[in-house]
């Protein structure tokens, strides 16, 4: 609970969206600890990532090992670092590996364009997107090697004050 | 884990390196030929790939997708340059560039030298130790330790013997920002609260939402959790959770931005109505003067605010100026008193005054501290607006959920970077009376609701180049618009030009024809909604048959929030119960405005950029509202002559006499406390302290200045360094790809 940014209720409250998911295999008791990881295929099926284009990436950027599959404790963090408290630092780390669609650590151009894909319903023709990818490469890339590095990527979020504001969930 | 290219190769001492030193009058050349290589270097990077998530061991090998060679530039050099050696590609796998977020021993290395900073460093950090960004990369100037050779478990015990000699504030403040999974956190958690001893155990015990250790931070903390636990019991912030997510599902951040700030308005109303209620208002209720009998109660009053509610707590009038709990005072053979003085003597015009001052000084750090928040979110030094990439990555509003609004959110996005594109490519007998007194406030109202729509249509006939433009210069014209009824009507009291209803107690009458004016802002405001949105919605869907709904007009709303407000300001002096009935009236009006929104109107089709504009409002909230009321009020208080018969300061020359007969009945009564008359009337009176507190304000500005401009500067340098650094990492790369070839040419 303290290592969150949400209060007692809150986290009993998401226990419970949890629990709905598939009452039949969480436990209501979280006190000795289970192993129970729900699928990502139940997860994206919640109201608030159902129409979110990202959701298969945010759901696999906080699972363990990268698969897809959320214990509790990865369904809280979730919603904790897409909550308002949480700190721009944290959100930008996050969103960096959410936009690495090939989770190298650099977003690359086909990282690129598979989120503009993502963003505009792939209603951008092929020119177009090419052009916006190396626009966004020339104005982000700082130390010249053609694809944003982490430290580019939280040098662009910080000119953008509303990163907080858009990248959040309520719950 | 990874070592330094120094120590590991071992360059032969032949000449073939020394041939390929750069001397410095080829560098040049040598700087440019990169530019190719750089563009080289990245599709092998890709190859490297492979290497890394076998190393790391982590990622299941099922999952990766197969390496991805990004093309950049000119299709002719897409030549794979394979050839490298394994090493020299396991060398490049564990850079740190590679390593931001994988590891979990990475992270841990890293916070540990943060917190080590962090114990370390004085005020402010030199200039070479200014990377504080959440940044994981190994090399650390910090070599004593060396945390990249140890294990998992060394760095984690590394990172908890750190965490330990924190403070419990700092601690909690990383261990919340740490970038780890939450089991790995618990684990961190339990560790540290086992090797606190009994000092732990006494934390296990308790279940507190945050940690709330025993140390010096303990009040804070303590505070901290006190405040978060009220705030869960508050029943009223519960049900408009609900509200607000689904108003933000449907319409997106920009439209829940007006309702977050009429949530905004109507905290800052319920802290001078408490404060007026319990000093003043409950006061004068317990003891009611015994004045004039009370009008019969019709239904007009309401409205009106005269009649039945001008002898009532509501208006400045019914306040007497005597000591309340005093006998003596309202007795009238007042010479032949026999009782002794009150144990507490409260004076109500003392009272009165203190009240409102002090609820506008409430006010005043509220809106400060409020706006320094937001511009603290919203300003940032050497920003640009209008970044393609910042559009890319920033626009998509994680909060919008329902189908049809993602769908307008996607068309939204397209349609602005294809307009982007182009633009590159070549912002009462008696009762009758009453009812006169309406018409006033009727035609300021009218006049508010109409002129906007007229700058509406103005703005759609002018046709601005940006979108941003024309929403701010639909502000301003708003803004001029309200701020010179206002001011007009200020002067209007001010001069006592109108004839009121009761002439003597012309308080009483400024009081009311507020009131009056505030229940006409709302009257039209729901009318506005009534009209403007539901009306519209069913006219574009009858008779035109156009499937578009209204907008949501944003800037028009807040607007008439603000002016509310300001009117609320002006009138607290002469009628305390407004912020109640302007708290009453933003309760309904949050209801009605979100049902007229969910049922008429469909999200705005303009870019809208929520946190600036929250600046914005709150900015207009302050400079010309609040102070243009602090001005009004201290010039009423200062120099207007209060009326002679009615309210709590009768028969005093100004109401700031009030303030000065008490201290000098102090001063008479107790001559120990002559320094408080002193401080009075040395500091309080006399405007050499208005010049020195000017003076500093000025001098503190120009220094923010300065620095703000220092860290530009210090902006583009960095950017220059970065630069270079890339560079330097290229050719660092080549050198080491070339010293292994050579070596295993001539293995």
């Amino acid at each position: 609970q303290d290592c969150t940014f949400f209060t007692r209720k809150e986290i009993l409250r998401l226990h419970g969206r949890y629990y709905e998911m598939a009452p039949n295999v969480v436990p209501m008791d979280y006190t000795k600890d289970p192993d129970v990881k729900l699928p990502m295929q139940l997860i994206i099926n919640m109201p608030e990532l159902k129409e979110n284009p990202f959701k298969e990436r945010i759901v696999e950027s906080f699972s363990e090992g990268g698969e897809g599959s959320l214990s509790f404790n990865d369904f809280v963090d979730m919603f904790s670092v897409l909550s308002e408290m949480a700190p721009r630092e944290l959100k930008a780390i996050y969103a960096f590996k959410i936009y690495d669609f090939n989770t190298d650590n650099f977003i690359c151009k086909s990282d690129l364009e598979q989120t503009l894909n993502k963003l505009t319903r792939e209603e951008l023709t092929a020119e177009e997107i090419t052009l916006v990818c190396e626009k966004v490469i020339e104005e982000a890339d700082m130390d010249g090697d053609g694809k944003l590095g982490f430290a580019d990527f939280e040098n662009m979020i910080s000119k953008a004050p509303d990163f907080l504001s858009t990248f959040h969930i309520r719950i | 884990m990874s070592q330094p290219p120094s120590i590991t190769l071992r360059v032969p001492e032949d000449t073939e390196s020394n041939g390929q030193e750069p001397s410095p009058d080829s560098e040049g050349a040598l700087h440019t030929s990169f530019q190719q290589l750089i563009q080289e270097q990245s599709s092998l990077m890709e190859a490297s790939l492979k290497l890394e998530m076998q190393e790391r061991g982590r990622e299941t090998p099922a999952h990766l997708p197969p390496p991805d060679f990004c093309a950049i530039g000119s299709p002719g050099q897409g030549e794979q340059h394979l050839g490298y050696s394994s090493t020299s590609l396991q060398i490049l796998a564990t850079m740190p560039s590679r390593t931001i977020g994988r590891s979990r021993g990475a992270i841990i290395s890293q916070f540990y030298n943060r917190t080590a900073r962090l114990r370390h460093r004085s005020s402010r950090p030199p200039l070479h130790q200014l990377c504080r960004v959440a940044r994981t990369s190994f090399w650390q100037y910090d070599l004593e330790n060396d945390p990249d050779r140890a294990t998992l478990e060394d760095k984690r015990r590394l990172l908890v013997k750190e965490l330990l000699s924190l403070s419990p504030s700092q601690r909690s403040h990383m261990l919340l920002t740490v970038p780890l999974s939450l089991a790995e956190k618990h684990f961190l958690r339990q560790e540290l609260s086992r090797q606190r001893g009994p000092l732990g155990q006494h934390t296990q015990h308790r279940t507190p939402s945050y940690p709330c250790g025993g140390s010096k931070d303990y009040i804070v903390l303590g505070l901290r959790c006190l405040w978060y636990r009220l705030l869960t019991l508050l029943p009223a912030a519960q049900p408009w959770h609900y509200s607000l997510k689904e108003i933000s599902g449907r319409f997106g951040s920009s439209v829940l931005s007006y309702f977050v700030f009429l949530k905004t308005l109507l905290m800052f109303n319920i802290f001078p109505f408490l404060i007026l209620l319990v000093f003043v208002v409950a006061l004068q209720a317990a003891y009611p003067p015994a004045s004039a009998t009370p009008q019969p109660f019709t239904g007009l009053e309401l409205l009106t605010g005269a009649g039945y509610f001008t002898h009532s707590l509501l208006y400045y009038g019914y306040y007497s100026n005597i000591t309340l709990n005093d006998p003596c005072a309202s007795s009238p053979n007042s010479s032949m008193c026999p009782l002794a003085a009150p144990w507490l003597p409260y004076n109500m015009s003392l009272a009165y005054v203190f009240s409102v001052g002090i609820s506008f000084l409430v006010t005043c750090i509220l809106l400060v501290y409020s706006m320094s928040r937001s511009f603290g979110e919203s300003y940032r030094v050497g920003s640009s607006t209008g970044d393609v990439a910042v559009k890319v990555f920033c626009a998509w509003d994680f909060k919008v959920i329902q189908r049809h609004s993602v769908k307008l959110q996607c068309e939204n996005i397209y349609t602005q970077l294809k307009v982007q594109q182009d633009q590159q490519a070549r912002g009462s007998s008696q009762r009758q009376q009453e009812a006169i007194l309406l018409v006033l406030p009727f035609v300021v109202s009218l006049l508010n609701v109409l002129m906007p729509h007229l700058y509406n249509l103005l703005a759609l006939w002018e046709k601005q180049d940006l979108p941003v433009t024309q929403l701010y210069v639909a502000i301003c014209r708003n803004l001029i618009l309200k701020m010179a009824v206002l001011g007009l009507l200020c002067y209007q009291w001010l001069s006592r030009r109108v004839v009121c209803s009761t002439a003597e107690c012309w308080e009483t009458c400024v009081g009311q024809d507020l009131y009056r004016f505030v229940v006409m802002d709302f009257i039209f405001t729901l009318l506005d909604t009534l009209f403007g949105e539901l009306v519209w919605r069913l006219i574009l869907e009858k008779r035109l048959k156009r499937k578009q709904r209204p907008e949501f007009d944003i800037a028009r709303n807040v607007l008439e929030l603000i002016y509310g407000q300001t009117l609320t300001w002006l009138g607290v002096l002469f009628a305390p119960l407004l912020p109640a009935v302007q708290t009453l009236k933003l309760l309904l009006l949050f209801y009605i405005k979100k049902t007229s929104l969910m049922q008429n109107c469909q999200s705005p089709s303009k870019p809208w950029q929520a946190s600036h504009m929250r600046l914005v409002f709150v900015s207009l909230l302050c400079f010309p509202c609040f102070l243009g009321a602090a001005v009004f009020l201290s010039y009423t208080i200062w120099s207007v002559r209060p009326s002679e018969t009615c309210g709590p300061f009768q028969g005093l020359e100004t109401i700031y006499k009030s303030g000065k007969t008490w201290v000098q009945v102090l001063e008479k009564s107790s001559p120990n406390i002559t320094w408080f008359t002193w401080v009075h009337q040395h500091l309080v009176e006399s405007p050499f302290l208005l010049f020195v507190v000017s003076a500093v304000l000025l001098a503190v500005i120009y220094f923010n200045i300065q620095v703000v401009r220092g860290q530009r500067r210090i902006i583009c340098l960095l950017k220059e360094q970065i630069a270079k650094e890339g560079e330097d990492k290229i050719f660092l790369i080549q050198k080491l790809h070339s010293v292994y070839e050579y070596r295993e040419r001539h293995a």
